[in-house]
């Protein structure tokens, strides 16, 4: 019985094999790069990073058909593209930075939905809105698994400067660090994670499995590292049972997944150990000093 | 006098509006002077261009210093940020270590050290989110400790911070002073400056004076700068003061 529920789909079915490979790897490296979004304060210019891929990958659509490759490219290319304009914008104008990004996320999205319309049928355009994460193929689990690698690797060695750079910019200026470059670096990996996230989850969600699970772990842990290491059981969990319950009852597996993040996110608001709801409601003795 | 710092006819501005105008003057070595103003008087400019950090600059700041350590003002850090005081003190050691390199243990140890010689003892695993103003203030100047800078600029070291914390953090800068290092401060609290500090800068975007600080604070002077820094023209003209180098 539990092994039809829990084990079976996994073993008879490769697609779902590969698609929980693919959600392990997403949830490792993206709960770190989720993280850190919040932290710097990103968690809405993160999302707007994630829309603007759109274009980059209907463009790439456009080329190359339903090819992982030239839409991936094509995301890329655009994600960094946007955080560089909004960036380059906000440095030389009076904008603030968030604004920039919402102007460029907005002008993004029309320009995708309007090139995707121009080949593609309302199915392409779903495919890539919402994404598919039951027809990941073996270069779509290289592509994500390469992703998950390169941000470890890559975050481990920006770690200090990105810290830093977050909560105190000036120290590293004052020390002559350009805290730009880690930055934009940081955002590279971000925008690479979006990219890996994009074919599973859609360009409209690919931010769920990264940003969820690591705001419900600012809820459990203080530290950066601790942080990440709540929050990536946590984004591996959705993943495996909104796999599962996508498989069992026969729904869409991408919002399932990232409402099954959402759950987490809120018991552990309800629940968790710093300031949540049960540490606000519980009135412990208070301490002696 | 032996110079730490000359300032040669130097005008740093934002956006064409000079925040410091002309300034020339010069900072005693192994002393300690504090830079007063009126609010807006290009104090905090002052001291950002001196790290290289102001956007435009004309004239020259000549240096001695080998190593500058700078102490912001609260505000520009995140103080919500998921980070404990040990850590952030050990970052004082960024010169030895950088981004990359791994701490050493006498690293470590002369962190422990600076903690417990601003009265942190026991706080290293806290996180800073954690902490009272004072207690953070506490952390930065442990931090600046580390640094082991010959030229300390420290931007209101005392803004908001009762009188037990300002006395044990002037106890550390009166040590930096016995150790022959240069301290910069800047500070609103014109009986503190006359109380500890021998030379002052009289700053109201262009120099009032700078000295001995009994003959800087004169009634005189203070008034003067106050008239000075009212006087603000949004559509002034092209300054016409040519930017010569004075000796």
């Amino acid at each position: 019985m539990l092994y039809d529920l829990l084990i079976e789909p996994f073993a008879d079915f490769g697609f779902m094999r590969r698609a929980l490979v693919a959600s392990l790897a997403l949830s490792v490296g993206g709960s770190a790069i989720g993280v850190f979004l919040i932290l710097r304060r990103m968690s809405l210019m993160g999302d707007a990073l994630a829309h603007s891929l759109l274009p980059g990958a209907a463009l790439g659509f456009l080329l190359g058909g339903l090819s992982l490759p030239a839409m991936s490219l094509g995301g890329f290319v655009a994600g960094v593209a946007t955080a560089l304009i909004s960036g380059v914008i906000a440095r030389f104008s009076s904008m603030r930075e968030d604004a920039s990004f919402a102007a460029a996320y907005l002008t993004a999205m029309a320009l995708g939905v309007l090139i995707v319309s121009l080949r593609g049928s309302a199915v392409d355009l779903m495919n890539i809105l919402f994404g598919a994460i039951l027809a990941v193929d073996e270069t779509a689990l290289a592509l994500v698994a390469s992703t998950a690698t390169l941000t470890l690797v890559g975050l481990a060695a920006i770690y200090r400067p990105l810290v830093v750079e977050c909560f105190n910019p000036g120290f590293l200026a004052a020390m002559g660090i350009r805290g730009s470059v880690y930055h934009y670096l940081f955002l590279a990996l971000a925008v690479l994670n979006m990219v890996a996230g994009f074919q599973a989850l859609g360009t409209l969600m690919a931010l769920g499995l990264i940003l969820l699970p690591a705001v419900a772990a600012s809820f459990w842990a203080r530290e950066v590292w601790s942080m990440t290491l709540v929050a990536a059981p946590m984004a591996f969990a959705s993943a495996l049972i909104g796999l599962l319950v996508s498989f069992h009852v026969g729904l869409p597996s991408g919002p399932v997944i990232v409402l099954f993040a959402s759950l987490f996110f809120l018991g552990s608001l309800l629940l968790g150990s710093r300031a949540s709801v049960r540490a606000r409601l519980s009135h412990p003795v208070h301490l002696r000093g | 006098m032996n110079a730490a710092l000359r300032l040669v006819n130097l005008t740093v501005s934002y956006d064409r509006h000079p925040a410091v105008h002309h300034l020339s003057a010069e900072i005693p070595a192994a002393e300690m002077t504090a830079i007063v103003g009126p609010n807006g008087a290009g104090k905090s400019t002052l001291l950002k261009a001196l790290l290289g950090l102001a956007p435009h600059i004309e004239g020259r700041i000549e240096t001695t210093a080998k190593r500058i350590a700078y102490l912001p003002q609260q505000a520009e850090i995140d103080r919500s940020f998921p980070i404990s005081v040990f850590d952030t003190v050990l970052l004082g050691r960024w010169s030895r270590f950088g981004g990359f390199g791994a701490a050493k243990h006498v690293d470590i140890h002369d962190a422990q050290h600076a903690i417990e010689a601003v009265g942190l003892a026991g706080f290293e695993r806290r996180p800073i989110d954690t902490l009272s103003v004072g207690q953070f203030q506490r952390v930065l100047f442990a931090r600046l400790l580390l640094q082991d800078a010959d030229l300390v600029l420290l931007d209101e070291p005392f803004a908001a911070i009762d009188s037990k914390t300002v006395n044990d953090l002037m106890a550390v800068i009166q040590r930096w002073r016995a150790e022959q290092r240069t301290v910069i401060a800047v500070l609103h609290d014109l009986d503190q400056v006359r109380r500890d500090f021998p030379n002052a800068l009289l700053l109201a975007r262009e120099l009032v004076d700078a000295g001995p600080t009994a003959r800087v604070l004169s009634a005189e002077n203070l008034l003067r700068a106050r008239a000075m820094a009212e006087a603000w023209d949004e559509h002034a003209d092209a300054c016409d003061v040519p930017m010569k180098l004075s000796a």
